[in-house]
């Protein structure tokens, strides 16, 4: 019954994000410094995480050929498909549950323990509206971060199979190029978007609603990271089963 | 004017509060006291529009908040100025932008004429030259003053505080009392303040309403609470030794 309950304010809360708009000159204000603390302030770990994890996919490959008939193009190939259906959309968007979600539900979560969205509403703002609507806005700019980390994923995966010794540059390109289906892409930022949309809303809803002191706000971080990878992993399993299967 | 008619309040299955009536008046500093768990609060969010109450009536004026739509609704809290116990300042925000935001909310000013009003509300409280400083930098007692500010910039017709006094040494707590109380006459306005403390009661007490188990017991003066025979006002008054005290010279005296 709770999680029915919680469902249905979830979608409540979704419709209020979009009701009694905030005024646009702060609006904007608010957007960019969402995409600031969201998006840029995530491109470190974003682009050390997929370069190291790209090369590690390059070697675990490399190194599991053990066939002299499989073409050494395989690595190459293997990283490519690893890193844009699965890793830089999925496994990225799992460690940005982590971060951005986290940040998302403490900030929210401090607001209301303070008082500080009680403030928002007894001047009449809609605060749902001026806390969540950037936040949402701002990870439209999210398949920008995916787009980077699949770069960065395959470039790590060249280093580490070229310099490893694990692949020559020639055999590796050729494989990136081996049976390329565009729409493999675009099945990846259609994922991406859904995730991004889960990543606004879930730990804000976390942090919204939690009731009690610091305590409850660390609970709430904990629960926005499990409950917003739960549904990035579901998510991803309907998403893979309607657009690939 | 505030004036409220049998308001009833539950939370979860408990009865908060029990049919409250009451005006409170403009111009005036207007007090609800009473022990921890009598409903002060519960009243004041139930004032200020964040609790809907199950029964009775709230009326600004002869506006009653049940009848207003969404427009309307908006309108009155521009109207309404409201001081947290924990002064609920953005973190993320300096004190200039604190205090300067219900103005960029609710107005077409210029930042000129914005951060002129701003200075001139920090220097009704006593605050200048900490524009810049964010609300971690500053004392508890500066957060109150800054939050008064921000509650006062856009000349709101009604202003709530919540325990304004919580935390606070007795010195700055009395300087917060006499601000709240110089500024409600100076602009006129009805202000609401929910407290416990005694010295405030005494301070700036022009009307006292007094709640206990979600009922109102009595209301009067800050003169008229010391002549009371009210058992259940008596015992709230006279629970610390040194009023107590006083209580017994006075009577020596007589």
């Amino acid at each position: 019954m709770k999680y029915l309950e919680d469902i249905g304010s979830y979608f409540l809360m979704i419709k209020k994000v979009f009701s009694s708009p905030t005024k646009t000159s702060v609006l904007k204000e608010l957007i960019f410094k969402e995409i600031d603390d969201l998006i840029i302030g995530s491109l470190g770990i974003v682009a050390f995480i997929s370069f190291f994890v790209g090369g590690v996919v390059a070697i675990q490959t490399a190194l599991n050929i053990d066939n002299p008939l499989i073409p050494e193009y395989l690595v190459g190939f293997a990283t490519r498909q690893s890193i844009i259906l699965e890793f830089a959309p999925t496994f990225i968007s799992i460690i940005m549950a982590g971060k951005v979600g986290s940040f998302i539900t403490s900030s929210i979560g401090s607001m209301r323990v303070t008082e500080q969205i009680d403030a928002l509403e007894v001047m009449g703002i809609n605060s749902l509206n001026y806390l969540i609507f950037p936040k949402i806005i701002a990870l439209l700019f999210y398949p920008f971060v995916i787009a980077f980390a699949m770069f960065l994923g395959i470039l790590g995966g060249w280093v580490a199979g070229v310099y490893g010794g694990f692949s020559t540059s020639d055999a590796f390109i050729q494989g990136l190029q081996k049976d390329f289906i565009p729409f493999h892409i675009i099945y990846a930022f259609i994922k991406t978007f859904v995730f991004a949309f889960i990543l606004a809303t879930v730990p804000s809803w976390q942090g919204y609603y939690m009731k009690g002191g610091a305590l409850e706000v660390g609970k709430a971080s904990t629960n926005s990271f499990v409950w917003t990878s739960v549904l990035i992993i579901l998510s991803n399993y309907i998403i893979t089963q309607l657009l690939l299967s | 004017m505030i004036r409220v008619e049998n308001i009833k309040k539950k939370l979860g299955s408990e009865d908060i509060l029990k049919g409250i009536s009451t005006v409170f008046e403009k111009g005036k500093t207007n007090l609800i006291i009473g022990q921890s768990g009598s409903g002060k609060t519960v009243l004041l969010k139930c004032l200020i529009g964040l609790f809907e109450p199950e029964e009775g009536r709230v009326y600004f004026e002869d506006r009653a908040i049940q009848d207003m739509n969404e427009d309307e609704h908006r309108t009155l809290r521009e109207e309404i100025g409201m001081l947290f116990q924990g002064g609920a300042l953005f973190d993320s925000m300096n004190i200039e932008e604190n205090v300067m935001f219900p103005l960029r909310m609710f107005t077409k000013q210029k930042k000129s004429e914005m951060l002129g009003r701003v200075n001139e509300v920090l220097k009704r409280v006593n605050l200048e030259n900490i524009n810049k400083k964010y609300p971690a930098e500053i004392s508890g007692g500066m957060q109150k003053r800054v939050s008064i500010a921000r509650a006062i910039v856009n000349n709101p017709k009604y202003l709530f505080c919540d325990e304004p006094n919580s935390g606070l040494d007795p010195k700055t707590a009395i300087v917060i009392d006499n601000l709240i109380q110089e500024i409600t006459h100076e602009y006129n306005i009805t202000t609401v303040v929910v407290s416990h403390d005694m010295n405030s009661v005494m301070e700036i007490g022009e009307k006292i309403v007094f709640l206990k188990n979600g009922l109102l017991v009595w209301q009067g003066t800050n003169n008229e609470i010391f002549k009371t025979d009210n058992i259940d006002v008596t015992s709230f008054v006279y629970s610390s030794d040194l009023f107590k005290k006083i209580r017994d010279i006075q009577i020596k005296e007589q």
